[in-house]
């Protein structure tokens, strides 16, 4: 549903005329959907949540009650309790700061280094850019957890290997984006009508050619961070990641593995956050992509 | 050369009653968004007997392509569309449905659009393409589709059909492809052919020879509604013209009598728009939007003024492409041409002669195989790109996609900042930021006033502004290092009739301004004829012909030139 939504919005003329704007709204001079709306306000909750985890959240992540274990959700527990009687709902909030912050930050590694190596490939001529393209085909031939299972197996796991593990295993995707993208934008109109003009080569990579390249990273990194969070959090299920008791979603959601036939919100609730960040993060990505479009 | 009806499947009963005509259409309204946006198309009438041809023109954004699609149901989704009458061969197609159309479309009225690449599909050959509609209009075996297909696109001049029914539409040329996209249409014998801009992208002797073919097909008894935003190319074949604009038809009538007597002011602005035959120096769009008197501007004084060094002077340019699989492709061939000082020197040539080639030698964006390019009397092609830099503010560009040679990122503020403090303007010793800020303002100002456009533009993208006004940044931006010579690379191929007028009128104001020397490169030889001072012709990578303009068009030696000239579109 969510998708024709999109859709239908972003072909601009809906069919049926008025009636077709189901899910549009508009506030003050900005028209969103409602999807758009609510992925805002889904990351406003989480943004708070990692910084400010107190807010929405008073009680100690950590804090044992043997006593309340393995309850159900409750008004005392909104998301129920684990095996040593912790909050599931205040774990959950928590965590959210350490997700997010792996997930940005390996995005963000992911970027700079396949922006580095996509740039270097698309400028410094055809002997580099063979090169950079033959590793880069290398590095394709492994599934990206694979590459990052290898870096965590080399390095030991943890939370600092995951969020780089990541990143790497990311960035030889957003080269080859970066590298096309760099040329395309070389041999445009626009870069000639640059040399027409008399510009030197330098100012012209600084001022049209790599700010061109360089803006469509904005809409690619906000679509990663959702796969790059759903990616440490695999990391850490499997224990490669952050290491329990620490409340970071993957590590719950590994936890709760044991016990999910009985207790089924200790990984139901982690694992709906998961879900909840990767899909917010793509309807922002995909919002910043429509509106640069059409600016 | 086109057999005759003779398929009694495809024959309705109403072709054999004159009286009625092919269509009628009676207070046609389409409207699209909301309901407080105007119509595009309000209140539009008109009929078409069998075998007339009635040209509807405007500019774009008059309404004449919706009015074209509601004849055929293909006004999309989001559109609101009522009439009192709409009917074809005397059966009403007032809100048949999508099914209803689909039988229609094809066996009573065939479409032809401007595109012919977009419009096939690149995969299939244009046999089954254009079998399709016999396929689904009529029970024919596949020996006999064939055959009839054959029989089709011979007769819309592909003669050994048998060619070119194989091929896919990447493979056929411009020309042919239009052929095959006509014989599509007319593979059912529709009584009715609708065709929107069907020569827009044609070369002046394609476009002859599909004009011709449609000429045929209307002598042979099929109406023709014939949309174009020129009103030379429709005076060949139309019958009746009716003038849109703003969503109605201000006038009406017979070719002739809208021709020679226009009543209404936009036709005469259009007429008036039309650039072959109008002398050099004469303004072709008025100032105030009324229909311009002809005013001879006081004439240049070219060549004498200035003595004997060419403002370019090109000598024996060789320019060869090696293509995919090592062929060799001689684009330019031993081309020499001299601008002079202070005159215009239009190329004119069909596509694929080398006329684009040249400008980008001229530019010195490519390298010449064999040749020189001289700027000025100095060398300029033979220079390191690093030592023609700081010569390259004495030559401005006009570009034909303009749109494309502007950085998507900037405004128009940002666009001529840019081109102001660039190369050749350097900034005056002890020259601060905020002062450097305050004379790319005031010249800003200087450059709009003189390409016509209001401040009130600066913050926009160029992808919010309309054709014309984007033509006018081009130009502006061209003019702001001051240049000697401006290299004009079909600079209005993109724009309406009215608009081109205008933006010619603009590049021969600022020329005189400047005293500028200008290269321009059109495919058309109106607009050629009207701006140029001298003209090279350009067939297959050579100049073919080259003199002073009325010497060319008036008396032209080679038999190339002759064939284009005769191929042009005058108001008749």
């Amino acid at each position: 549903m969510s998708e024709l939504e999109i859709q239908a919005s972003a072909t601009g003329r809906s069919p049926g005329g008025p009636s077709g704007r189901v899910g549009r709204l508009r506030i003050g001079r900005l028209r969103v959907t409602v999807v758009e709306l609510a992925a805002v306000l889904v990351a406003l909750l989480l943004l708070t949540a990692a910084v400010a985890p107190r807010l929405l959240a008073p009680g100690d992540p950590l804090a044992i009650d043997p006593l309340a274990a393995f309850g159900a959700p409750s008004w005392a527990h909104w998301f129920g309790t684990d095996e040593s009687g912790r909050d599931i709902y205040t774990r959950v909030i928590d965590g959210a700061g350490d997700s997010l912050l792996i997930g940005l930050t390996a995005t963000v590694i992911g970027l700079v280094l396949g922006a580095v190596l996509g740039t270097v490939a698309g400028t410094l001529g055809a002997a580099v850019d063979f090169t950079v393209n033959r590793f880069l085909e290398v590095l394709f031939a492994f599934p990206g957890l694979l590459l990052a299972l290898l870096f965590i197996l080399v390095f030991g796991p943890g939370p600092g290997s995951a969020i780089v593990a990541v990143g790497l295993s990311t960035a030889p995707g957003y080269a080859r984006i970066i590298r096309a993208q760099l040329l395309r934008v070389r041999s445009a109109a626009f870069v000639e009508a640059a040399t027409v003009q008399g510009l030197g080569r330098r100012r012209i990579l600084t001022r049209h050619i790599l700010p061109n390249t360089l803006a469509p990273l904005l809409v690619l990194g906000t679509l990663g961070v959702g796969q790059a969070i759903v990616w440490a959090a695999a990391l850490s299920y499997l224990g490669l990641g952050a290491q329990p008791p620490a409340a970071e979603w993957g590590a719950m959601l590994s936890a709760g593995r044991t016990y999910i036939t009985s207790s089924w919100w200790m990984s139901f609730f982690p694992g709906l956050f998961i879900v909840l960040t990767a899909v917010c993060a793509t309807a922002l990505g995909r919002a910043i992509e429509k509106r640069m479009r059409h600016a | 050369m086109i057999p005759p009806r003779t398929d009694p499947a495809t024959t309705s009963a109403a072709r054999s009653d004159p009286a009625l005509p092919a269509l009628r259409v009676r207070n046609l309204r389409v409207a699209f968004g909301d309901p407080d946006t105007p119509p595009a198309v309000d209140g539009v009438s008109f009929d078409v007997a069998p075998g007339e041809c009635l040209a509807i023109v405007g500019e774009s954004g008059s309404g004449k392509s919706v009015t074209a699609r509601s004849l055929l149901g293909l006004t999309g989704p989001g559109a609101r569309l009522s009439a009192d009458d709409l009917s074809l061969a005397g059966e009403s197609v007032l809100g048949l449905s999508e099914a209803a159309w689909r039988r229609r479309r094809g066996r009573d009225v065939g479409l032809v659009l401007q595109d012919a690449l977009a419009s096939l599909d690149p995969l299939r050959p244009i046999v089954r393409e254009i079998g399709d509609s016999l396929r689904l209009h009529t029970r024919q075996s596949g020996t006999e589709r064939t055959a009839r297909v054959l029989e089709i696109l011979e007769s819309v001049g592909l003669p050994d059909a048998h060619r070119y029914a194989g091929r896919r539409s990447g493979e056929l040329s411009g020309g042919q492809r239009q052929r095959a996209l006509i014989a599509a249409a007319l593979a059912l014998d529709p009584p009715l052919l609708v065709a929107d801009e069907p020569t827009t992208a044609l070369d002046v002797t394609v476009q002859a020879q599909v004009l011709r073919l449609l000429e045929q097909v209307r002598d042979r008894g099929t109406a023709i509604v014939l949309i174009s935003h020129d009103l030379a190319v429709v005076s060949r074949i139309a019958d009746r013209i009716a003038v849109m604009h703003d969503g109605r038809i201000v006038e009406t009538g017979p070719a002739a009598q809208v021709l020679q007597n226009p009543r209404h002011a936009e036709t005469r602005r259009m007429l008036a728009a039309v650039p072959v035959d109008k002398p050099r120096g004469s303004r072709l769009a008025p100032a105030d939007g009324t229909a311009p008197a002809t005013i001879v501007l006081s004439a240049r004084t070219p060549t004498d003024a200035h003595p004997a060094v060419p403002a370019l002077e090109a000598t024996g340019l060789v320019k060869t492409f090696t293509g995919p699989h090592g062929t060799r492709h001689r684009a330019v061939h031993d081309v020499s041409f001299r601008l002079e000082q202070g005159s215009t020197l239009g190329i004119v040539g069909e596509s694929g002669s080398g006329k684009t080639t040249t400008a980008r030698l001229v530019l010195a964006l490519t390298a010449a195989d064999a040749g020189e390019v001289r700027l000025l009397g100095q060398p300029w092609s033979s220079l390191a790109e690093a030592g023609r830099r700081e010569r390259r503010p004495l030559i401005g560009a006009v570009y034909q996609d303009v749109l494309a040679s502007f950085d998507p990122r900037l405004s128009v503020r940002e666009i001529l900042g840019h081109a102001i403090t660039g190369p050749g303007t350097p900034a005056a010793p002890g020259e601060g930021r905020g002062a450097r800020r305050a004379r790319q303002a005031s010249r800003t100002r200087v450059l709009l006033d003189e390409v016509g456009l209001v401040p009130g533009i600066l913050d926009k993208r160029p992808t919010d502004l309309s054709g014309g006004q984007r033509q006018r940044v081009g130009i502006a931006r061209a003019l702001a290092s001051r240049p000697r010579i401006l290299i004009c690379d079909e600079p209005v191929s993109a724009l309406d009739v009215s608009v081109q007028a205008q933006v010619l009128d603009l590049l021969d104001e600022v020329q005189r301004e400047h005293d500028l020397s200008v290269l321009f490169i059109s495919h058309d030889l109106g607009v050629i004829q009207h701006v140029s001072d001298r003209v090279a012709v350009m067939h297959e990578g050579r100049v073919v012909e080259t003199g002073p303009a009325e010497q060319v068009f008036a008396a032209p030696r080679n038999a190339y030139t002759q064939a284009l000239l005769g191929a042009v579109p005058r108001l008749q």
